[in-house]
């Protein structure tokens, strides 16, 4: 199959930022042309795209996609659907499935299933400790064979610093960058929101700050201690921030994502105990979140990822502080993401930076635009209006708090290994 | 005739001063009812109240109980023993199976913050809400309130001081937030383990220590030391914990001549209250257990549509 994508601007950070054509063919990119060409009418996969933006698929490497387990929240099939109705042309996995993925079997069973349904790329992230124990160390070279790209025991944190510098040191042997869920669980406690102002008046317990950055210096000093490549996932607030802003001055090998809600939302959104507004971490102040935006615009957080964390009614139609904790996020990403650009706290590049290329450099994956590369691509109508309807969701999960959001900056198609994803082009040519 | 204008009383914050003063010139009003030789008026004769208790409770069930049964509504008790929680269903199934059955009212207690609201929404019966979690107790706080006016003639300018565990108490939040929309001025104070990031949003001030707290009091809120959160590390003994927090004879003379000394009990006479001054003349304890059905009465009558001052 031969798919051309003409006349969109095509921006790969760093090197490209230009008006092109873009052909692909069986399964990979196989040109960049300057447009102009005359329209091929015999293929339907000739695609006028003036007016969009052709980028490099973005990565979300921080998704919870349920199976084996929790199918009735998501399985892989509606996960990677909604990756791709989300841009994403792959997404990372996080191992607390049920069985967790703390082992070579688990990890070859997510990557089969995958490769079966033949949309969006699943990358399996391994746990760190068997069974996420915070014990023993899982057989990080065999996952790492079987297909797993990262380690992480999300959900939890590693609670005994020993056991996690032993686990970076290691993983840094085999080659794998170790995510750490930075979050003290004595200073957690039960809370269910973030420790302040809201949760006093709604008479929640709270979450301070300083369960998780105190998290994320101690693993920034691991990270120094062992020269492992540490990743910080779901950062929410401003310590964090600063912490991780002086250990990338001092040169350690760190890099950090954040979730559009935190950029987006505060702790007000819980409002009258609003079950979609509950995620761990928790949404913070808005003192956090403008932190939260200066990081993104300075590079101190790498990268834009979801979280996304599909749950059922089961657990959201209930008691504030009975309900799980997480929301969904790989369809509203992007555009939630994309009010960054119009507001100036970042240029296109940059949040294309953020949400594909620095995700593809933490696991090592060339998603470059250029000829023989796989055709992972994600093409954006910049200019589209669209309002959130969580009833639309390719995903099972209804969790968000951005039902009935207005967003601008649409996902016109998703392209992987030169097949379309999601996006079917309608009598163009 | 001014009418109630809420469905259901859910916390203190949803009313306004109006409210609060319909509230307790009605609850005045009934306090004679319990006084008579036949405890019994018609006025919800044929209405249903179901009293949902999901937490341990005695005093305020009862009191609950008492004031629909002085109104000759029907009440109905389902405690979390009873009820199909314990079987796995969700607090709205419940909620829905209990409105199915046409109550007027549903009365509940429940330890997370926010449930009575979570039910409020799906019901058609007015929800009062008897104590949820941290969040609020606004019974308790009507009550204290009619309390105060009645002894003091009014709530405007007074000294209000609350004195305990601020964070992990609904009655004290209810509290201040009533007494602060009243015209009083609330100051808190208690180990910082016991006082909540960002409780003076509420409207009260955090006084240093005791001492300042009740320094001209015109009333002093002890709150029940809870001696299971010692488990939480909140404080280090109950002996340290009295000797900074508790009520003394000889603290109380900090406060003003005429102070007026409450407890929502249950007590723990000793730690946060000495002996001599949960007994003592200043003590209007047992008043507001007595005030408390007048006032539940009153909140029954008005969520039922009734009019102020009816008789």
């Amino acid at each position: 199959m031969r798919i051309r994508l003409r006349g969109a601007r095509v921006i790969d950070p760093g090197s490209i930022d230009d008006y092109l054509d873009v052909v692909m063919e069986d399964g990979l990119i196989s040109a960049l042309l300057e447009p102009g060409t005359p329209p091929d009418e015999s293929n339907p996969f000739d695609i006028d795209c003036s007016g969009m933006i052709v980028v490099p698929g973005l990565i979300d490497i921080h998704v919870h996609l349920r199976e084996p387990g929790h199918e009735y929240k998501e399985t892989i099939r509606t996960g990677l659907l909604a990756a791709a109705r989300g841009g994403f042309t792959a997404v990372c996995a996080m191992p607390n499935t049920l069985p967790v993925n703390d082992g070579i079997e688990m990890t070859a069973f997510m990557v089969s299933r995958a490769r079966e349904l033949g949309g969006s790329r699943l990358y399996p992230v391994g746990a760190i400790t068997r069974g996420l124990k915070g014990e023993t160390l899982c057989e990080y070279a065999g996952m790492k064979r079987a297909g797993i790209v990262a380690l992480s025991d999300d959900g939890r944190p590693v609670e005994r610093a020993g056991v996690m510098r032993r686990a970076m040191e290691y993983a840094r042997g085999i080659g794998l960058p170790v995510i750490s869920h930075a979050e003290d669980i004595s200073l957690a406690g039960d809370g269910s929101m973030n420790e302040g102002v809201v949760a006093t008046r709604l008479g929640l317990k709270g979450i301070p700050n300083a369960a998780e950055s105190t998290i994320v210096m101690r693993d920034i000093a691991l990270a120094e201690l062992t020269g492992a490549s540490l990743h910080i996932a779901h950062v929410s607030c401003r310590e964090s921030v600063d912490a991780i802003r002086r250990a990338k001055k001092r040169g350690v090998p760190v890099t950090a994502e954040t979730a559009p809600h935190y950029f987006t939302l505060t702790h007000e959104d819980v409002a009258r105990y609003d079950t979609h507004a509950k995620m761990n971490p928790p949404l913070r102040t808005e003192q956090d979140r403008m932190a939260i935006i200066d990081a993104l615009g300075d590079g101190t957080l790498d990268i834009i990822a979801t979280d996304h964390a599909p749950h059922s009614s089961l657990e959201k139609d209930v008691e504030f502080d009975r309900a799980a904790f997480g929301i969904v996020g790989l369809e509203t990403s992007l555009g939630l993401s994309l009010q960054l650009v119009r507001d100036g706290v970042m240029d296109m590049a940059a949040l294309i930076k953020a949400m594909s290329k620095n995700p593809a450099k933490l696991l090592g994956i060339d998603n470059d635009l250029k000829p023989g590369n796989p055709a992972d691509l994600t093409v954006i109508d910049p200019e589209a209006f669209w309002t959130v309807d969580s009833k639309l969701f390719a995903s099972k999960g209804r969790n968000t708090p951005f039902q009935g959001y207005n967003l601008k900056g649409e996902v016109f198609m998703t392209i992987v290994q030169g097949r379309i994803a999601h996006g079917i082009p309608d009598g163009q040519g | 005739m001014m009418r109630f204008e809420h469905k259901d009383i859910l916390d203190i914050e949803s009313l306004s001063p109006r409210d609060i003063t319909m509230l307790l010139d009605t609850a005045e009003g009934m306090k004679e009812i319990s006084e008579r030789p036949v405890k019994k008026v018609p006025t919800l004769r044929g209405k249903t109240i179901v009293l949902f208790f999901q937490e341990p409770s005695t005093r305020t069930r009862v009191s609950f109980d008492i004031a629909g049964k002085r109104l000759s509504a029907d009440t109905i008790s389902i405690s979390s023993g009873t009820s199909s929680i314990v079987k796995g269903e969700t607090l709205i199934d419940t909620a829905r199976n209990l409105e199915a059955m046409n109550p007027n009212i549903i009365v509940m207690r429940h330890p997370s913050s926010g449930a009575p609201e979570l039910v409020a929404r799906r019901v058609r019966a007015s929800v009062v809400n008897a104590g949820d979690g941290l969040h609020a107790h606004p019974t308790q706080a009507l009550l204290d309130m009619m309390t105060v006016r009645e002894k003091k003639g009014r709530i405007q300018g007074l000294k209000i001081a609350i004195i305990g565990d601020i964070a992990h108490s609904r009655v004290a939040r209810s509290n201040i937030q009533g007494f602060t929309k009243m015209g009083a001025s609330v100051v808190v104070a208690a180990p910082p383990t016991m006082i909540p990031m960002g409780i003076e949003a509420l409207g009260c001030r955090v006084a240093p220590d005791m001492d300042s707290c009740i320094e001209g009091a015109d009333v002093i809120m002890m709150l029940r030391i809870q001696k299971e959160r010692q488990e939480n590390i909140l404080f280090p003994s109950e002996r340290e914990y009295s000797n900074l927090f508790g009520l003394t004879l000889e603290r109380l003379k900090r406060a003003n001549r005429d102070v007026t000394v409450m407890h929502p009990g249950p007590m723990n006479r000793g730690v946060e209250i000495s002996e001599d001054v949960a007994d003592g003349g200043h003590s209007v304890i047992l008043d507001q257990v007595t005030n408390g059905v007048a006032l539940r009465m009153a909140v029954f009558y008005l969520v039922s549509g009734g009019q102020k001052n009816a008789n």
